[in-house]
């Protein structure tokens, strides 16, 4: 077991939502470590709280009480504006459906999370050519998503999560979409990502083989985690 | 830069509906301009007035004729600085739907009240010299065709019988407002005739034209003047001309007030179209929104993305109706001709359209970036447009 503190610390993490007079409980007492460099896969039941789980880590929903320590800093206590702010530097996405932007070809889709930094122009460039080689996708840069196969969109989409180089990628059913073979493929892209780049993948799926490429299994059944098997 | 990129293909992701849209905020500002020109036309006599002339008519209708004898005692009315006379011809010219005003008034005084009426020497001196002359405005006899010397024949129901009149002089406006649809003849020629015929009806006037040497002493020579003539058989009513002017434009009120109403509500109209355009555009987009705010852009460049769009379609459509607005209006007054002397688009209705765009692009895209800037990400996320 690492002894280096977790990447991810969550403690007592309890979401609810409001429906009307009723309270609807989502996640009950969540307690979760993850370590830099590990794979998580977060796998449950339709329902289960696995997606609220995720939305959580990356900062785009707020927990009704608890702490989501990610590198030392409560991502719960931060303000709208600071949450912007950190996600952009710190969390790439990676959706089910890629949510690509339509009008942007490869390369702007790609360059949009580098708008939010001080890179000049050339610096943008240059960054976005090695990301997209780094998903062989370097020479549909010009392309539109419309032109790219759903497996080319969904690489451009990591291409995307990867390029501000943050330590956390998110992935909501990445391989949903897409047929099995290339869901395989964008599986194994994942993995090198953790495997050479040390990146830290959260990952939700309800596809036992596609969470077999994970580290880590983290099943949640009504809210809560149930016991872990142990890491692969 | 990146801002400005991604609206500008936003604005176009749709290009039928952006097309049409554009044509229907073009036509609606062009409707705007033309409404709001037909509007200004009809108030231009009362713009084109000046504030140092009076007008004396009866105080029991226009209709009903003053003694020329009444001068007299006018011209010698303190504040009085020029006196001119003038009566409605109402002659037809060939056919009834060439109409065009023609007044017969008394020549040397009336250009002396007149000077926006610009002649050259010659022309003055030409029609003064001929009791059968006329003088007719520029617009009028481009109108028409006519040139110096032609005759213009016309049939009067007011002054029975054929008359002809020649062109002697072709005025220019002094300015855009001055009246250049009209036909002066000689008073003393149309009286004189009256009186051959028949004693009856002769050294009678419409109305006197007064020039007061100080603008605001209007109401005070007014006063003055229909003193002189209180208790007799026939009381004046004495007006500034833009009273007068605005005296004939109050008959047509209920039409002028409908015109005006129909002009913004064809911007409320448009307005609705395009909020209605905005916000279909924005559920279409939530997850795009949804993704660039996961992503970390700030809800304020959502907010920025949908005004630009709704701004640069705005821009477009009016840009058009504006543009179309010129030509329709010239084609317009040629149609028209002297029903609307001096119609003319004018620069504060250019500026208004351009503000009835802009408000309408501003205003369509108000709840579309509000709603946008209040839906969270997962919300967004999970939205089908």
């Amino acid at each position: 077991m690492s002894t280096a503190p977790p990447l991810i610390r969550i403690r007592h993490l309890s979401k609810s939502y409001r429906r009307a007079e009723q309270t609807i409980p989502v996640l009950l007492d969540i307690e979760l470590d993850v370590q830099a460099g590990d794979f998580v896969a977060l796998m449950g039941p339709s329902g289960s709280g696995k997606s609220t789980l995720l939305n959580l880590i990356a900062g785009i929903d707020k927990p009704s009480s608890g702490t989501i320590e990610i590198d030392g800093v409560d991502i719960a206590t931060l303000g709208e504006r600071a949450l912007a702010d950190w996600r952009a530097a710190n969390v790439g996405f990676v959706f089910q459906f890629y949510n690509l932007i339509p009008v942007l070809s490869a390369f702007e889709n790609v360059e949009l999370p580098l708008l939010l930094t001080d890179l000049s122009a050339r610096e943008r460039r240059e960054r976005v050519a090695q990301t997209l080689a780094l998903v062989a996708l370097q020479d549909r840069a010009d392309h539109q998503p419309n032109e790219l196969s759903g497996g080319q969109q969904q690489r451009v989409a990591i291409a995307r999560a990867l390029v501000t180089d943050p330590r956390l990628i998110v992935a909501d059913e990445p391989t949903g979409d897409l047929d099995r073979a290339t869901g395989e493929e964008v599986l194994a892209l994942l993995q090198r990502l953790v495997s050479e780049l040390g990146k830290t993948i959260v990952m939700v799926t309800h596809d036992p083989k596609a969470a077999s490429r994970a580290h880590r299994m983290v099943h949640l059944e009504k809210g809560v985690l149930v016991d872990e098997p142990s890491p692969v | 830069m990146f801002l400005l990129r991604l609206l500008l293909k936003n604005a176009f992701r749709h290009r039928l509906r952006t097309g049409l849209t554009v044509l229907g905020l073009a036509v609606a500002v062009l409707a705007y301009g033309m409404l709001r020109s037909i509007v200004d036309a009809w108030y231009a006599g009362a713009e084109a007035s000046s504030s140092t002339r009076l007008i004396v008519r009866s105080a029991t209708s226009l209709t009903v004729p003053l003694p020329l004898a009444f001068a007299q005692r006018i011209r010698v009315v303190d504040g009085v600085s020029g006196l001119s006379w003038s009566n409605w011809f109402g002659g037809v010219y060939v056919d009834p739907r060439n109409f065009f005003p023609q007044f017969a008034v008394d020549g040397p005084s009336y250009l002396a009240l007149y000077p926006e009426y610009v002649l050259t020497e010659a022309e003055r001196v030409a029609w003064l010299r001929d009791r059968r002359g006329a003088l007719v405005g520029a617009q009028l006899a481009q109108k028409f065709g006519w040139k110096i010397g032609d005759v213009v024949p016309l049939k009067s129901s007011l002054y029975p019988g054929n008359w002809s009149f020649t062109v002697r002089g072709i005025w220019q406006g002094a300015d855009a407002a001055a009246d250049e649809g009209q036909m002066l003849i000689h008073w003393a020629y149309v009286n004189e005739t009256v009186r051959a015929r028949s004693r009856r009806g002769s050294d009678f006037v419409g109305v006197f034209v007064l020039g007061i040497r100080d603008p605001n002493d209007a109401a005070l020579v007014a006063q003055r003047v229909d003193a002189q003539f209180r208790n007799s058989s026939a009381e004046t009513l004495t007006e500034t001309e833009k009273a007068f002017q605005l005296g004939f434009v109050s008959m047509s009120e209920a039409i002028l007030v409908a015109l005006q109403a129909v002009s913004y509500v064809v911007i409320v109209i448009i307005l609705a179209v395009m909020a209605n355009t905005m916000a279909m555009t924005a559920r279409e987009r939530m997850p795009e929104y949804a993704t660039l705010a996961a992503i970390g852009f700030p809800p304020g460049f959502v907010a920025r993305l949908l005004f630009g769009e709704s701004l640069l379609i705005a821009v477009l459509g009016g840009m058009v109706g504006v543009l179309l607005t010129l030509p329709l209006a010239s084609a317009f007054a040629g149609v028209t001709g002297s029903l609307f002397p001096g119609f003319r688009v004018s620069a504060t209705t250019m500026g208004l359209q351009a503000a009835a765009a802009l408000a309408v692009g501003a205003i369509a895209a108000l709840w579309p970036a509000w709603k946008a800037s209040r839906t969270g990400i997962v919300a967004g996320l999970r939205h089908v447009g």
